[in-house]
């Protein structure tokens, strides 16, 4: 059997290097699968069909269960990012302290439903399940940065400087 | 490295540290960062500069009361300060020596003196990015000192004698766990460390990887030697970026001083650990998942037995425990196991850490020894409901626990009392709620989690939790039956008998134990349409939709 050659890089876009440096590090095995498309979400920000058909091919898993994995967890996301992100913590705290109306009032001003990306591509708007800041719930992440005890006016003056930006 | 090396190290470490006249700890977990305790603590390094003193500045992990927060710790005089803010830096620089600066004092007396701190022990006191500051602190020496004195049979014994048992929420002996996977046959042998907090509300793993990762890596480092691993894998979810940037460090620092990697301590062991990062899913807590998981695939479980002790990771033996439990390990050994299983009730030895949060005065991290009162956690250490409410319930283990009611609050906590109520320990979330929560409406929730989170892989669990969630949204709504509680029941009897794992077996909890003592607020839904606590929206106008979990 002929030694197995690893596809050649989607493009000469710099960050596939970064990809390919996860899968080289853990020797293209195919468990490396999970990790590689950590690598590939940070790099790029989201999964497409290219993507994940590279990391498929290089480590010769199949694109089914390359795509179940995908499917499966829900850090991993199949669209792109708004220019920010709006991530609103559903975690047990921070429910039991009204997060969900948190998440409706963001809803309403966004005039998008959870896990989707306004038109204009500017902000997205995500829930998560606990932080691990329970501590201070309600918590809200704008892009990374944690924000406790959160009330609906603070979160909807953010979304507004966003919107203005 | 031997232990002569390892005492120099401690020693330079304490000398040094001697020369400063005062030390000025900062609490640098998640819940003051978010409150910009970095900006604080750059403040302070200026005003310390500025005034000349002989000050030690050291950014820490969590200090425990985080509702407090930001927090900072001056020594040796051990004030605590809360609240405070980059404002504040001048006053508590210029204040070293003399008399505390009035008014931002943390006086939590109480808070503190129930407790009893183990696992947390390092947790405020070290930098958890400098491995010396953790050597300090007698950090590696049960290590060095199992590898030279002990066999691995007399590790097992000593950890068993202990009377440790799995903090992870099973609670299953971790001395027999261990003699298992030493007694199986193999070569090749692993050793993971849990570090898959799913459970909402609980931070406990959290924090103690990031605010001690070394701990862990030693209580790995020593099973490992016991059961007989060179391998150790360290599964840590991916939305704790901190946790991992700091355990990766800790890894290298670890394999520079050579207290990890091939002949550890000239000894013929070898260890070596990876960090394998979760990517949001629940039911990869469950061990078998988890292996799924760090194989690469979806994390779905399999059926047990065979147990991951005898076949595990790539079929081979593989020990599983979770954080706590391994940060538990190095002061069994280092102290003895009597002094261990001397704390806690009789089946339930030691301490066991709290994530206290909802709706209570102190929220934060406690340790507490095992037998405590739940009533002394909630109304001393947490400070009790705030706002003029009352107390109603207080929810543990999560979505696969329950909720126990306020007559129940004078139950010792232990594994085995909290499974008799019809809860579990769980990992350690602890959420109290009072009378502005409904019951209904919090079953319905973890129902909820529990049916998005579902692997899907058997039916009683994928179908069973999407018609719990129906029926429970119906009775939300005020267009549920009598009928449609009996039927819940029964569903929660056959998802409970006929699932595979423990995610969907542990499911119905939320809802049976609500059922079992506030009974009264699902019939107040169903006969009166009326929400007692004023939650549920009862115009019949939410639909049966599942919050969609996207990040």
């Amino acid at each position: 059997m002929p030694a197995f050659t690893p596809p050649p890089l989607p493009s000469d876009d710099k960050r596939w290097k970064i990809v390919n440096g996860t899968m080289r590090k853990n020797g293209f095995a195919r468990y490396a699968l999970i990790e590689t498309l950590h690598t590939v979400q940070s790099s790029f920000g989201y999964l497409d069909d290219d993507s994940i058909r590279f990391v498929a091919r290089s480590l010769r898993v199949p694109l089914s269960q390359a795509y179940g994995v995908v499917t499966f967890y829900h850090y991993f996301s199949l669209k792109p990012p708004g220019k920010h992100t709006l991530t609103i913590c559903a975690g047990t705290a921070c429910y039991i302290k009204g997060s969900d109306k948190l998440v409706a009032a963001a809803v309403k001003r966004l005039g998008i439903p959870q896990g989707q990306t306004t038109k204009d591509g500017n902000i997205s708007l995500m829930t998560a399940r606990c932080v691990g800041a329970c501590s201070r719930a309600p918590v809200a992440l704008f892009d990374s940065e944690v924000e406790g005890e959160m009330t609906g006016g603070q979160m909807l003056e953010q979304l507004e400087r966003w919107a203005v930006e | 490295m031997n232990i002569e090396e390892l005492e120099q190290i401690a020693k330079a470490v304490r000398l040094e540290n001697a020369k400063y006249d005062h030390e000025v700890n900062v609490c640098m977990d998640l819940a003051c960062l978010s409150q910009h305790a970095d900006r604080l603590k750059d403040a302070l390094t200026t005003a310390i500069a500025a005034s000349g003193k002989n000050v030690l500045i050291r950014k820490t992990g969590c200090m425990g009361p985080c509702s407090s927060g930001p927090l900072v710790r001056v020594d040796p005089e051990e004030t605590l300060y809360r609240h405070v803010d980059a404002s504040h830096a001048e006053a508590i620089v210029a204040s070293l020596g003399g008399e505390p600066v009035p008014g931002l004092q943390c006086d939590l007396n109480e808070h503190f003196e129930l407790q009893t701190r183990v696992v947390l022990e390092n947790a405020g006191y070290i930098d958890p990015e400098k491995i010396d500051d953790y050597i300090a602190r007698d950090g590696y020496q049960a290590l060095l000192m199992v590898l030279t004195d002990m066999t691995p049979n007399g590790v097992i014994h000593r950890v068993a004698e202990s009377g440790l048992r799995g903090r992870g929420g099973g609670g299953y002996p971790t001395g027999l766990k261990w003699g298992t996977v030493a007694k199986a046959s193999g070569n090749l042998k692993y050793v993971v460390c849990n570090g898959d907090e799913g459970d909402p509300g609980a931070f406990m793993d959290r924090s103690v990887m990031e605010g001690d990762p070394h701990r862990v890596i030693e209580g790995m480092a020593i099973a490992a030697y016991a059961v007989g691993a060179s391998k150790g894998f360290i599964y840590v979810r991916a939305e704790y970026p901190t946790a991992v940037a700091r355990l990766t460090a800790a890894l290298r620092d670890a394999r520079r001083h050579g207290l990890l990697g091939n002949n550890i301590c000239n000894t013929p062991f070898n260890f070596d650990v990876e960090i394998r990062l979760g990517a949001g899913a629940f039911v990869c807590g469950e061990e078998t998942a988890l292996i799924a998981s760090i194989e690469g695939r979806r994390g779905t479980p399999k059926p047990r037995p065979p147990y991951p002790a005898v076949s595990g990771l790539w079929g081979k033996p593989t020990l599983i425990n979770n954080v706590e439990t391994y940060a538990n390990i190095a002061p069994i050994l280092r102290k003895e196991s009597k002094w261990f299983s001397s704390m806690g009730s009789e089946r339930s030895k030691g301490t066991k850490v709290f994530a206290l949060t909802g709706k209570i005065t102190h929220t934060g991290l406690v340790e507490v020894p095992m037998g405590i009162k739940l009533r002394e956690i909630i109304e001393v250490i947490g400070g009790g409901v705030p706002g003029g409410h009352t107390f109603k319930a207080v929810q543990t283990g999560g979505p696969s626990g329950g909720c126990i009611p306020a007559e129940m609050l004078d139950l010792g906590v232990s594994y085995d009392a909290l499974v008799k109520v019809g809860s579990i320990m769980g990992s350690g979330g602890m959420i109290v709620m009072d009378d502005t929560s409904c019951m209904v409406n919090v079953a319905r929730f973890f129902v909820e989690f529990c049916m998005t989170e579902s692997c899907g892989k058997c039916i009683p669990c994928r179908a069973g939790t999407a018609q719990m969630f129906t029926l429970l949204t119906r009775i939300c709504n005020g267009t549920g039956t009598m009928d449609d509680l009996d039927l819940l029941v029964e569903l929660c009897g056959t998802i409970k008998e006929t699932s595979l794992c423990g995610l969907g077996q542990t499911a119905p909890n939320p809802v049976l134990s609500t059922l079992k003592y506030f009974k009264n607020e699902y019939i107040e839904h169903i006969v009166h349409k009326r929400c007692p606590a004023g939650v549920c929206n009862m115009e019949a106008t939410v639909p049966a939709v599942p919050m969609e979990v996207s990040a």
